[in-house]
């Protein structure tokens, strides 16, 4: 889980990260109410930022310095609603203005190809960090970090030396890297990063920006979280299906996918991709992702398929199961079950295919229900042609 | 010969008494698993009756287990919030194999027990995976004995029902093992470490890789395999419509920005003459193929 700008702000607060004031606003009025109490500590000056889960915000004129609270006001009122590639603003933040002198980089991150963490420093900050480590790969410190260890002094030193900062504020950095290392480890954070990392006209050290990944595995030690989850942007299908505990992510298409396993579903996705493409010139294309996992019961089964059938953009269905240790005689009741239970609801085709454990007697279980939306399809590519071809009529 | 695990695999299984392990090394029993023991702390000194009359004693820590039977791998299925633990207990016994089932661990402790057990005697294979077999002999975990005997295709997977499904495909010629390494991303055992094993197996004649998006196993397996893998290998990957930014089921499965897509994985492949099929079932033919032709 991504927070945002604020959030982040406000856990790294609670680490002792040095940080500016800030507050959140969703009307311009809370923006110039926030401002009138922040500003009082930078002259009057803040910053109306764009509270949007994606970078760039800047050139897309979603950060605006105010002079006054009647200014910020306005700005809010300029940035609420704006779209910041296809993310809309809900909410602005509010900080306090700073007199930046130098602008650094930091982050801390998950290194999948090494299975460490990694930290990376510069003391280049402000522009976009992926460009700076493609034009001006010296520039950007890397270091790897072994979890077991931490950013302890001697990481952090190594760190600050590797970066090239200058000996006035090492140790500050030092310090500032240190507890942020705090906050990755004590939050279960998969990135922490910081750009731009600053150092004001004062000569004091501040994270003037925050991004912080959640590992959501962490959630059972983390009550806290839960509260930064941002409800309000979740499709509706989407929260309708994690409420009934589905693995379910919302795509564009017109076929319904089920399938049982992450990496059959993902391919799936494909399969039906593939013919929608060949038969139906892309007219048919996947409408989600929807992972039943191991023990298909009727009742998930149930669950998953009212999700996708009250998806309007969904016009048929491809249920695809390849019966591990849930056997498909399990997986035909639950289908069964399923539409009696839906009884009139269930109005789009349904192209089904089983394979693997016990698969004759779930076949036969299908044959017998008869039921007249129902199609049985003996292989996955043949299924994905019937359900592309049904949902592109 | 086969890798990892073979008819002289001894093994225990830590959190046997809870229903998942229950069930599954009832499986794994019914299909010629050597079960030599469970460990449960609180259970250590009775023991198990499994229903095909076969009975298992339960010991207090995996060094005891160890000890009294032998055992040389260990399958776990702890829940996540006490699997570091588990595994860690399992590496200062110093097993050789550590297979962990169990779904949803934290990374930060799969990265904290991972990084413990380098340059010591564990390897771990997993978390959130099915395990391995090697058919007819052997089996660690979840992945139904019943779907392909003995045969000489390796198979390395991300996917567990992708293993399924290609043991499936492929069940005329049977395989040495498979083994599924997990979808998360950070995992004990890699496509790396598979191809390794199956290159030097004089048991194995081809291998099918499966990989699916995020992080970039498969092009590091891509490369590994032009440079030290002379037996024929066909490859699949799973999630070329999967949209950037969000998380498809397994927790590393997940394309960001232009990094971990489907297409750099199989270009990558590809590069390395290994054959990409576009589906589960092209794959299988691609495979088929070249187990006809060494039949010759």
């Amino acid at each position: 889980m991504d927070l945002f700008e604020y959030q982040a702000r406000d856990v790294f607060e609670k680490h002792g990260v040095p940080v500016l004031a800030g507050a959140v606003a969703t009307t311009p009025q809370e923006a110039r109410a926030a401002a009138e109490t922040i500003g009082q500590k930078s002259g009057g000056v803040t910053v109306v930022k764009a509270q949007v889960k994606t970078g760039g915000r800047g050139k897309a004129g979603g950060v605006k310095v105010a002079k006054t609270a009647e200014e910020a006001e306005a700005h809010a009122e300029a940035i609420l609603g704006m779209d910041i590639k296809g993310h809309t603003v809900h909410q602005v933040m509010i900080a306090q203005g700073a007199q930046i002198a130098e602008e650094y980089y930091f982050s801390i991150l998950l290194d999948r190809a090494n299975r460490t963490y990694l930290a990376m420093c510069s003391v280049e900050g402000g522009m976009e960090i992926e460009v700076l480590a493609v034009e001006r790969p010296e520039a950007l410190a890397r270091i790897a970090v072994d979890p077991n260890v931490g950013i302890d002094d001697a990481k952090a030193k190594e760190i600050v030396d590797a970066a090239g900062f200058d000996e006035d504020v090492k140790d500050q950095i030092a310090e500032t890297i240190k507890k942020l290392w705090i906050v990755y480890r004590e939050e279960d954070a998969t990135l922490v990063e910081v750009n731009p990392l600053v150092k004001t006209e004062q000569g004091d050290i501040v994270a003037l920006d925050g991004k912080v990944t959640l590992d959501e595995n962490a959630d059972f030690r983390q009550p806290d979280h839960a509260a930064l989850e941002d409800k309000g942007a979740a499709d509706p299908l989407e929260a309708k299906a994690k409420a009934k505990g589905l693995n379910y992510v919302k795509l564009d298409g017109n076929v319904g996918i089920i399938g049982n396993g992450a990496g059959l579903v993902m391919s799936t996705l494909d399969v039906v991709a593939y013919a929608g493409e060949d038969f139906t010139g892309g007219k048919a294309k996947p409408a989600n992702f929807l992972d039943i996992g191991g023990g298909a019961s009727a009742e998930v089964m149930a669950n998953g398929l009212d999700v996708i059938l009250n998806d309007e953009q969904v016009k048929s269905v491809f249920v695809n199961v390849f019966g591990g240790i849930t056997a498909c005689d399990a997986v035909a009741n639950g289908i069964v079950g399923a539409l009696k239970t839906l009884g009139d609801g269930a109005t789009k085709p349904l192209v089904v295919r089983l394979d693997g454990n016990n698969v004759e007697e779930g076949r036969r279980i299908l044959a017998e229900f008869n039921h007249p939306l129902v199609t049985i399809e003996a292989t996955m590519d043949g299924a994905a042609r019937k359900a592309a071809e049904l949902a592109a009529k | 010969m086969a890798i990892f695990i073979t008819a002289d695999s001894k093994v225990i299984v830590q959190g046997m008494t809870g229903s998942e392990g229950m069930k599954h090394t009832t499986l794994m029993l019914a299909s010629g698993t050597n079960v030599v023991g469970g460990v449960n702390p609180k259970k250590a000194g009775q023991s198990v009756d499994f229903p095909d009359g076969k009975t298992v004693p339960v010991f207090g820590s995996v060094a005891d287990a160890m000890k009294e039977t032998g055992a040389d791998v260990s399958v776990i299925f702890v829940p996540p919030a006490f699997a570091k633990s588990a595994v860690v207990e399992a590496i200062d016994a110093e097993i050789p194999l550590a297979v962990v089932i169990t779904e949803g661990i934290a990374v930060k402790d799969s990265a904290e027990f991972y990084n413990y057990s380098k340059g010591k005697a564990t390897r771990i294979i997993g978390p959130n995976c099915p395990g391995l077999i090697s058919p007819g002999q052997s089996n660690a975990g979840i992945i139904p004995a019943s779907i392909a005997g003995a045969g000489r295709i390796g198979l390395v997977s991300k996917s567990g029902t992708l293993t399924y499904q290609m043991m499936y495909e492929l069940r005329e010629f049977g395989f040495s093992t498979g083994v599924g390494i997990g979808g998360d991303p950070v995992i004990g055992t890699t496509h790396i470490d598979c191809l390794e094993a199956f290159e030097q197996d004089p048991d194995t004649d081809a291998i099918v890789m499966i990989g699916e998006i995020g992080g970039d196993a498969e092009e590091r397996a891509a490369a590994y395999i032009k440079d030290n893998v002379t037996k024929p290998v066909v490859g699949y990957v799973a999630g070329f419509t999967a949209p950037e930014g969000k998380t498809m089921g397994h927790a590393g499965a997940i394309v960001s920005g232009s990094s971990g897509t489907a297409a750099a994985k199989k270009e990558a492949l590809e590069a390395a003459g290994v054959k990409v099929g576009k589906t589960p079932s092209e794959t299988a033919d691609l495979m088929r193929e070249i187990m006809k032709s060494l039949a010759k």
